[in-house]
């Protein structure tokens, strides 16, 4: 069957099994490996993905369930206009270790910034509890989105202040 | 990874449509919606259907909604939306403390009221708290609707009333007044399956329980509730006597069974710990405590 | 939720910012990671690559009877199907383990457990390999099955490795170390004994990323390159060498970025061996990843000791003796990657942190029908078993004096004066003040406070109208000595590879430079840290020091990263490597000002002529003379490179102190981690902030593993912790935001002082959880992982033995 999945804004389109899941389709029919896998039971959240805007396990969906839809990946947090203050978070707070849980965590935490700007540290830690990590003890995980969350926050100040 | 045997795959456009293709195909076709139960069995090939039909299309049937004195969730209910429902935190908290410890937030994203009614797992916490409201499954054929009770709904372990060419489409739970109801649940770790939990509801007359509902959840409950415990409380003081005694009704009453998440007996001592709590929490908000 | 500041001394930064030295800096790796831009093996996409799968037993133990791969080999999609037969006639149906055992490549005669490898598939893309599995028919007729220990010397128990010849029990090893008869007197005399059955169960590495490897033998230039998921490529292209019969010169091994490590991927898997036969049969690339559940049923797992433990004490507490008998489970293949001199890896250091003479340990090792492994998991090579056993002894021996357990430790630690102190057992530890890291981490968690806050607790409890849901609050310690960075090659070495690692620093024309490594980080940070160390060295920017590893061709030889081996061996050798650079710039230095070697003076990046500093050259300048015309004095070579190979003269002993609290629902079980106070000391500092991380990691470890970790096993030995819904590890909402303090005692034999510490967290936390526990209990002993129905039991006193399958 054919799928046509716009994906980080640009339209992708494939000849496709029906069974294809929405992480192959990714990785391996678009050659995005960003986004990565760590399991067969839905339970690590390294798949992680937007499908129209909501975060979700691309393990456990299908290509064909994407088909007319938006997905967003790692690949699309970074603009012209640089890193997403998630990603710099990440770096300046020392959230990531061996990198390979680090996409998905990105994504869930973009995700719960757009929607609450100024999480508390348990808010934080509920969010990405679908997220699993071996390296990093997720302390500088949560650090690294109060990172972010700060940043936007004084760009927002900046910003109203320049207007 | 581990991935699906190969199946045909058909979008349906609207519940009339999803009809349709499940008559067309028959028992070999499986709707899905979420998806987060029926694919992982699957990709583990526990699971085999040579048609999936896919429901995330109808939107229609994702609202949360009062309709009279009934509350009515729609079968497309994602989970996270009845975790952030205001309308079901105003008449029924046991809703939001049962999906905060349901899976995590990504699989709450996309898993439905319906999906996880449908799957009918034993250890389903949606399945016991429906149980305990006295809600009423929708049912939709291309003869018409029915109404199940969901204290009918679930008919044995992984299978419900719902026939092979039939929909789900709604569940409905009666408002009641003068009501408080929570949900308590012990896992091995955030996002595991209980080992044991249990949800109520209770309305109180002054000091009288009036009416109540006790679900039981992974500990083989029949219909995933407790009649007995309730039998026991209505009509009867809402004393913390009788909540004892209610707790040790569930305790004798469900039949769990010892796995990897513990043995019979700390199971049954569980229930009896975790229906006593949900029973004083419940007692206490119907008489205004909001904590 | 601050972090700590080092006390390091602050020192100048580059033109980046960063540090020209210790101190904190982001990582330059992680400029690829947050885009997506991690290279990891399964992104590794060739021309014409095929996918692969492996069929594997469902049995424990069963005789295979036929297989038939017809059906398989039919479907349109498949280029070839491997079995047992065909690997015989190669002579790869097995190969050596790194224990001096061998194992099955796929099983020929008999499969000996559950997972184990049967078949292979090579198709067009991985859903055809998996469909094709399908289509392959075993016929097995099972066998009677080993899996409880302790039955596995039974006379009527079923012999595993019949494969062996002369093979009449399931025994491997007998091994023993320290003074049984000094025990025996020390024992017999002492006033207080305590007796204590302690296990440590199963539990599993578990990585975000599983394993696998692309294979290519390339038949017009023979040359094999091997894209794999390992911690040692050098070790393992020597291996396949050996083993394959493959010239070593035509290998090379390429570790690409890979998603966690922690022991999991030491081991040679009979995946990548099959991803190289598959490849050899069909001509071009082959991939083989594993799923998740072939991950925890089939690679290294870690632990499985089942200690009986004896402490003598006076009885005021001051520890005597003690002593140990170990039933070590390997499975049923003995694939424990170790130092060949140390079956028991380093287990005899047992005594732990405190001062008495008498010391004794045997370990007996079986085989079961169960996966291989045992050394990983950040163990240390069994450090992980050894703390865990004396910090529960310490404890139990607490228990029975009714001592408090911080004054029974500060009583019995190792002074600073006694170092390097020699353990009863033969270790030499380099550096320690223990008391004061001790001390330490009471401070900050308010040690006192805390147990006077215990003791209103329990006392409340005690009341007529107490409240019988009121949580049981426990305070546990953990006390640990790591011995890291194996090692003395005299004394170490892997399938006779000595474990001295080499390293090599060039210095370019123009200033930059580039530092190949023999380890292979897997998170830890080495592209930054190694960097650092040599910026720490000669003064270059880290942003100009390029380090590269991971690519057999390009690295020399070493035996990889593990048992927090990195810093202490290549970072030695790195240190040592960049002062030959900073010796050798000083002569041609010398040779450039026209002036003696003995007029120059050094500040950080620069030599310079003594009393006069605007005469002098910086490495850059230095580099470029080096490469030039200049007239070098006699015997000095041109440019600006170092070569060396590290023999560590000892291992580094870095050590904590960790303390845990924790808040349990008596009639539930549940238990909460409130606070988790660790104070660590691995020597100074290389970069805080990751020092930092990699302790943070640990800890989780031992959360996982005292509250939720396990593999358990059915009697008819089926595995109970096959996926991530059995095997649980632990989330953001189990781990506190951890309290992390430090003392630095640097290493008196390592080049810059540095201990290593990426198994610390891991080796000291379980039992300062499991401590934790007990103490809120109050309980003497039991088994983890304390799930909710795991502490309910132990309440009553009916304990629940973790490994076995709950009934």
């Amino acid at each position: 069957m054919r799928v046509t999945v716009n994906v980080n804004g640009a339209e992708t389109s494939a000849e496709v099994e029906s069974r294809l899941l929405l992480v192959h389709y990714l990785r391996n029919t678009l050659g995005l490996t960003g986004t990565h896998w760590g399991c067969d039971t839905s339970n690590c959240g390294a798949c992680t993905v937007w499908l129209d805007g909501v975060a979700a396990k691309s393990c456990t969906m299908l290509a064909a369930m994407a088909d007319g839809r938006d997905v967003r990946t790692v690949e699309g947090l970074e603009t012209e206009a640089g890193l997403d203050a998630v990603q710099e978070g990440f770096v300046e707070e020392h959230g990531l270790q061996c990198g390979f849980c680090t996409p998905g965590m990105m994504m869930v935490a973009r995700a719960l910034l757009d929607r609450d700007p100024d999480p508390d540290e348990a808010t934080i830690r509920e969010a990405i509890s679908g997220n699993l990590c071996r390296c990093t003890g997720y302390e500088n995980i949560v650090r690294a989105v109060r990172w972010a969350a700060t940043h936007e926050a004084a760009a927002r100040i900046a910003e109203e202040a320049s207007v | 990874m581990q991935v699906p045997a190969p199946f045909e795959y058909e979008r349906a456009r609207t519940v009339d449509d999803a009809i349709a293709l499940l008559e067309r195909y028959g028992s070999e076709a499986r709707l899905v919606a979420g998806g987060h139960s029926l694919l992982p069995m699957m990709k583990l090939r526990l699971a085999r259907p040579e048609m999936l039909i896919d429901i995330n299309d109808l939107a229609d049937l994702d609202y949360i909604k009062l309709d009279g004195d009934e509350i009515v969730l729609g079968a497309m209910t994602r989970h996270a939306s009845v975790l952030d429902s205001p309308l079901l935190a105003e008449h029924y908290r046991v809703f939001a403390e049962a999906e905060r410890v349901i899976a995590d937030p990504l699989v709450r994203n996309r898993g439905t009221v319906g999906g996880s009614l449908c799957q009918a797992d034993p250890s389903e916490d949606l399945s016991a708290v429906f149980s305990a409201l006295r809600g009423r499954a929708v049912i939709r054929s291309s003869s018409g609707t029915r109404s199940v009770d969901l204290r009918e709904f679930h008919v044995g372990p992984y299978e419900t009333a719902v026939g092979d060419a039939e929909i789900l489409v709604e569940v409905r739970v009666p408002i009641r007044e003068r009501t408080g109801s929570a949900y308590e649940k012990v896992e091995r770790r955030a996002g595991d399956w209980s080992i044991a939990a249990a949800g109520a509801f209770v309305q109180l007359d002054g000091d009288t329980v009036e009416d109540v509902g006790i679900g039981l959840t992974a500990v083989g409950a029949e219909h995933f509730a407790c009649v007995q415990a309730e039998d026991l409380l209505r009509a009867g003081p809402a004393t913390p006597a009788q909540v004892a005694a209610a707790a040790a009704a569930c305790a004798q009453a469900c039949n769990p069974s010892a796995d990897q998440r513990g043995p019979e007996d700390y199971k049954r001592h569980l229930v009896g710990v975790l229906v006593g709590r949900a029973l004083s929490r419940s007692i206490a908000r119907a008489k205004g405590d909001v904590s | 939720m601050t972090a700590t500041e080092s006390p390091t001394a602050d020192i100048s930064r580059s033109p980046a910012g960063n540090p020209l030295g210790f101190g904190r800096m982001v990582r330059k790796e992680d400029a690829r990671f947050v885009r997506g831009q991690g290279h990891y093996v399964d992104d590794v996409n060739l021309p014409n690559m095929l996918h692969s799968a492996i069929l594997r037993s469902s049995y424990a133990h069963a005789r295979i009877v036929s297989i038939d791969t017809s059906a398989a080999e039919a479907h349109p999609k498949v280029k070839a199907v491997i079995t047992g037969k065909i690997l015989e006639a190669l002579n790869l149906a097995w190969i050596p383990t790194l224990s001096g055992d061998v194992v099955s490549v796929l099983a020929t005669d008999k499969v000996r457990f559950q997972g184990q490898e049967v078949a292979y598939v090579v198709a067009e893309d991985e859903y055809s390999a998996r469909d094709a599995l399908e289509l392959i028919e075993v016929e097995y007729e099972p066998l009677p099955v080993v899996i409880d220990a302790k039955h596995a010397l039974d006379p009527d128990a079923a012999i595993i490795r019949d494969d062996l010849e002369g093979r009449t029990d399931n025994k491997i090893y007998d091994w023993e170390a320290g003074d049984a008869a000094a025990c025996d007197e020390v024992f017999a005399n002492a006033d207080v004994v305590v007796a204590e059955d302690i296990i440590y169960p199963r539990v599993h590495p578990a990585p975000m990323e599983t394993c696998g490897s692309v294979a290519y033998m390339d038949k017009v230039t023979g040359k094999l390159t091997i894209w794999s998921t390992t911690q040692a490529p050098h070790a393992h292209r020597t291996i396949y060498a050996l083993v394959a019969g493959l010239p070593e010169h035509k290998i090379q091994v390429i570790s690409p970025d890979i998603g966690g490590g922690f022991g999991n991927k030491v081991g040679i898997y009979p995946g990548y061996v099959l991803s190289i036969v598959g490849s050899i049969v069909t001509g071009v690339p082959v991939k083989w990843v594993e799923d998740r559940s072939e991950n925890l049923m089939s690679t290294s797992f870690a632990r499985d000791y089942h200690m009986h433990g004896e402490i003598a004490a006076t009885k005021d507490g001051k520890i005597l003796g003690l002593r140990v008998n170990v039933l070590a489970d390997h499975g049923a293949f003995n694939g424990v990657a170790q130092p060949t001199k140390f079956p028991a890896g380093f287990f005899h250091i047992f005594t732990g942190s405190y001062d008495y003479p008498a010391a004794h340990c045997k370990v007996t090792a079986v085989y079961t029908n169960k996966a291989l492994g045992g050394v990983a998991y950040a163990c240390s090579f069994r450090i992980t078993e050894a703390v865990y056993f004396v910090e529960r002894m310490v404890d139990c021996l607490a228990f029975e004096l009714k001592a408090d357990p911080a004054e029974l430790r500060m009583k019995n630690l190792l002074r600073p004066e006694q170092f390097p102190y020699m353990s009863p057992t033969g270790w030499e530890y380099d550096s320690g003040d223990y008391p004061r890291a001790l001390t330490e981490a009471m401070r900050i968690a308010g040690y006192d406070e805390l147990r006077k806050e215990q003791a209103e607790r329990r006392a409340a409890a005690a009341q007529p109208d107490a409240d019988p849901a009121a949580p049981l609050m426990g305070i546990g310690l953990s006390f640990f000595t790591e011995g890291v960075g194996a090692g003395p090659r005299k004394h170490m070495d892997i399938l006779g590879l000595g474990m001295a690692d080499g390293c090599e620093l060039r210095v370019h024309p123009t200033g930059k430079a580039q530092l190949r490594l023999s380890v292979q980080t897997q998170g830890q940070g080495h592209e930054t840290t190694f960097a650092q160390i040599v910026s720490h060295v000669i003064g270059l920017p880290p942003e100009d020091i390029e380090v590269i590893h991971g690519d057999t061709d390009n690295t020399p030889f070493g035996l990889g990263t593990y048992g927090s081996r990195s810093t202490p061996v290549s970072g030695a050798a790195a240190a040592v490597a960049a002062q030959r650079i900073k010796d050798k710039a000083k002569v041609i230095a010398a040779a450039a000002l026209e002036c003696s070697v003995d007029d120059l003076e050094w500040e950080h990046g620069r030599w310079f002529v003594k009393g006069d500093p605007t005469q002098g050259k910086t490495i850059a300048e230095i580099a470029m003379a080096a490469h030039s015309s200049l007239e070098l004095p006699e015997g000095v070579e041109g440019h600006l490179d170092a070569s060396v190979v590290y023999n560590p003269p000892n291992l580094t002993y870095p050590f904590g102190a960790y303390i845990c609290v924790v808040d349990i629902d008596p009639q539930t079980g549940a238990v909460k981690v409130r606070r988790f106070i660790a104070v660590d000391d691995c020597g100074p500092r290389i970069n805080p902030m990751i020092v930092e991380g990699q302790v943070h990691g640990g800890l989780a470890d031992g959360i996982g593993m005292a509250l939720m970790e396990v593999i358990a096993f059915d009697s008819d030995g089926n595995n109970l912790g096959g996926s991530f819904m059995d095997y649980l590890l632990p989330t953001s909402m189990e781990c506190p935001s951890w309290e992390l303090g430090e003392t630095v005692t640097p290493s008196p034999h390592h080049p810059i002082g540095v201990k290593g510490v990426g198994e610390s967290a891991t080796v000291g936390s379980p039992p300062a959880v499991v401590n934790a526990v007990l103490d809120a209990l109050q309980i003497r002993q039991a088994d983890m992982p304390f799930t909710p129905a795991v502490v309910w039991r132990a309440l009553q006193g009916r304990v629940l033995r973790p490994d076995l399958a709950i009934e």
